[in-house]
């Protein structure tokens, strides 16, 4: 099994990651900041910073070692894995 | 005149998408996982618009503006959270998963992963009847949708059932002939389209009302709690049950869950799911502004109609609003034929081979699946005819409906010492107790059982959360199957 101990902090991350992305700290805050509201800002900044964050977990490796996989080594070309039985 | 260009550019466009299904089919190959899962050999571009032009519905396209209209700008902020962000992690935690054991496996369906892992025909089916069941309400949506979206273009002219039979004749045309690769390669043709014209759509009205500046400034002279995080329709209980119903009923969707079967390659999977978030912003932000911008557009809104089409009829010309309106219909159908497509593999794979005829050949089960598709399509036409209730509420209904298997699949494919007991109970309890509540409003002359309570919270939340209690207590107390086995669910070593 491949995974890190270092590779726990994506758990937090990701539970972060999904609870900010509503802007619950401008509850009720009605400022218009370049023609819309602040928190519509804070979403779409919000939604950028996880596709950066999501990219730096597939690129580090977490995305196989989650699934207790070595990286590198899923069937990313396409081939079928060894081990089950295709049907 | 105008009319008829109307009509011709959403017709035309309709053939178009058909001409391209029939490309596709004629390099397809004539086995069941071609047919279904296209040999499993989408890449990233087409796996992407495939799922995102599912996603693309009439609850998107029409309902989403339409509440982003009615009640706020913050109809953006849940979708975007349970589409972007939570969705996507779903996409590692269960989609990447299920690749990885369906490519060990060679499964098609949800079903008949489970049934084969808990070694249990009774668990395959109860999952395909569910799935059928609430994919019904959903198809339902999209032919509402397009019924509302012509009467909407040609005010009036083409009736609702028109506009809804139109879209039935051409989702039951395109599935019965183009399969999975011509679904796939019509949705990545669709979300481009869509992704194009809703920002030329926003751009065009925009640059009408004055600049953005204007369009929110009227909007908060008209109503200024638009312009406040929350409040009215949006309670916390609101939008965080409304999230997570949906994004858990989402993977649970056939035509979503089936799509986790189908990446050539775990890159493709990594690649849709880092580009996810971005893809479903540059979708929302444009279409929900529109919708709630509208409410301060000196416009007038018909009850029961599409804000959408709407501000399209009085800001950009007729032919523009026509193709807007004809790509959302495009998103419907496409929502339809892959939901029509998945649907029938449940139904030959999960219903009727175990169930009915093990022995029917290919060429039978092929036959029995269209015609599947062209009563099930049927059946929801007839259904949306009586408009059972609002885009939202249709479609919200049905997440909820799928939400429910979430918690259990995810049992299943982390922890081994899950049960078949403790899934079917999982799966059957939380269902019943659900389609109680929604039967309640429907049937005239029991009680109407409540949909939310304390304040927006839905009842579908606290199912999902009993879901997840039954599956976990039930397999504690039970002991596994002999029939089934664990190690089908295993994805490292050998």
């Amino acid at each position: 099994m491949g995974r890190l101990r270092s590779d726990l902090v994506w758990v937090p991350t990701f539970a972060v990651l999904v609870a900010l992305a509503v802007p619950w700290p401008l509850w009720g805050v009605d400022r218009v900041v370049a023609g819309l509201p602040v928190w519509i800002w804070w979403h779409i900044a919000w939604l950028g910073l996880c596709t950066g964050l999501f990219s730096l977990f597939v690129r580090s490796g977490a995305w196989e070692r989650g699934m207790g996989l070595r990286s590198g080594t899923t069937a990313d070309d396409g081939a079928p894995m060894t081990g089950g039985d295709r049907r | 005149m105008t009319l008829g260009l109307s009509v011709g550019i959403v017709v035309g466009y309709l053939l178009l998408a058909l001409a391209v299904g029939l490309v596709a089919y004629r390099v397809s190959e004539t086995t069941a996982e071609d047919y279904y899962l296209a040999s499993r050999s989408i890449g990233t571009v087409v796996l992407l618009f495939t799922t995102f032009a599912t996603l693309l519905s009439a609850f998107t396209f029409f309902g989403g503006p339409n509440l982003a209209f009615g009640a706020g700008p913050e109809w953006l902020i849940v979708m975007g959270t349970l589409d972007g962000v939570l969705f996507a992690v779903l996409w590692y935690v269960i989609g990447y998963k299920q690749w990885l054991i369906g490519n060990r496996n060679g499964y098609v369906t949800l079903g008949e992963m489970l049934g084969d892992r808990f070694g249990s025909t009774a668990l395959r089916a109860l999952v395909a009847g569910i799935s059928l069941l609430w994919l019904f309400p959903y198809v339902m949506l999209q032919q509402m949708g397009a019924g509302e979206a012509l009467v909407g273009l040609t005010g009036g002219v083409v009736p609702y059932w028109g506009g809804a039979a139109l879209v039935t004749l051409f989702m039951i045309l395109y599935v019965t002939l183009a399969g999975m690769r011509g679904v796939a390669w019509t949705d990545t043709l669709q979300g481009l389209f869509m992704l194009s014209i809703v920002w030329i759509a926003a751009i065009w009205v925009v640059s009408a009302v004055g600049g953005v500046g204007a369009a929110t400034g009227a909007m908060l002279e008209a109503r200024p709690e638009f312009g406040s995080f929350g409040g009215g329709l949006y309670s916390p209980g609101f939008i965080i049950s409304t999230a997570i119903t949906i994004a858990f009923g989402v993977t649970m969707f056939p035509q979503i869950n089936q799509r986790f079967f189908v990446a050539k390659s775990g890159r493709v999977l990594k690649r849709s799911f880092v580009l996810w978030p971005v893809l479903v912003l540059l979708l929302f932000v444009p279409a929900f502004m529109i919708g709630a911008w509208a409410a301060g557009m000196p416009i007038d809104v018909p009850e029961g109609a599409n804000v959408l089409p709407v501000v399209l009829n009085e800001y950009t010309p007729a032919w523009f609003a026509a193709l807007v309106v004809a790509g959302a219909m495009a998103a419907m159908m496409s929502s339809s034929d892959s939901m029509l497509l998945s649907g029938s593999s449940y139904f030959t794979r999960d219903l009727y081979r175990p169930l009915v005829s093990a022995d029917a050949s290919e060429e039978r089960e092929a036959w029995i699946a269209r015609v599947g598709v062209a009563g099930f399509a049927l059946l929801a036409f007839v259904a949306s005819l009586f408009r059972p209730g609002t885009l939202i509420e249709v479609g919200s209904t049905a997440f909820s409906g799928f939400a429910l298997l979430a918690l259990p699949v995810i049992c299943a494919l982390y922890w081994q010492r899950t049960t078949r007991s403790g899934m079917i109970a999982g799966v059957l309890v939380p269902q019943l107790a659900y389609l109680a509540v929604v039967l309640s409003s429907v049937v005239p002359v029991v009680p109407t059982l409540p949909r939310t309570v304390a304040g927006g919270w839905d009842v579908a939340l606290g199912l999902m959360v009993l879901s997840a209690a039954l599956t976990v207590g039930v397999s504690l107390v039970t002991a596994p199957a002999t029939e089934g086995d664990a190690s089908r669910f295993a994805v490292a070593g050998d």
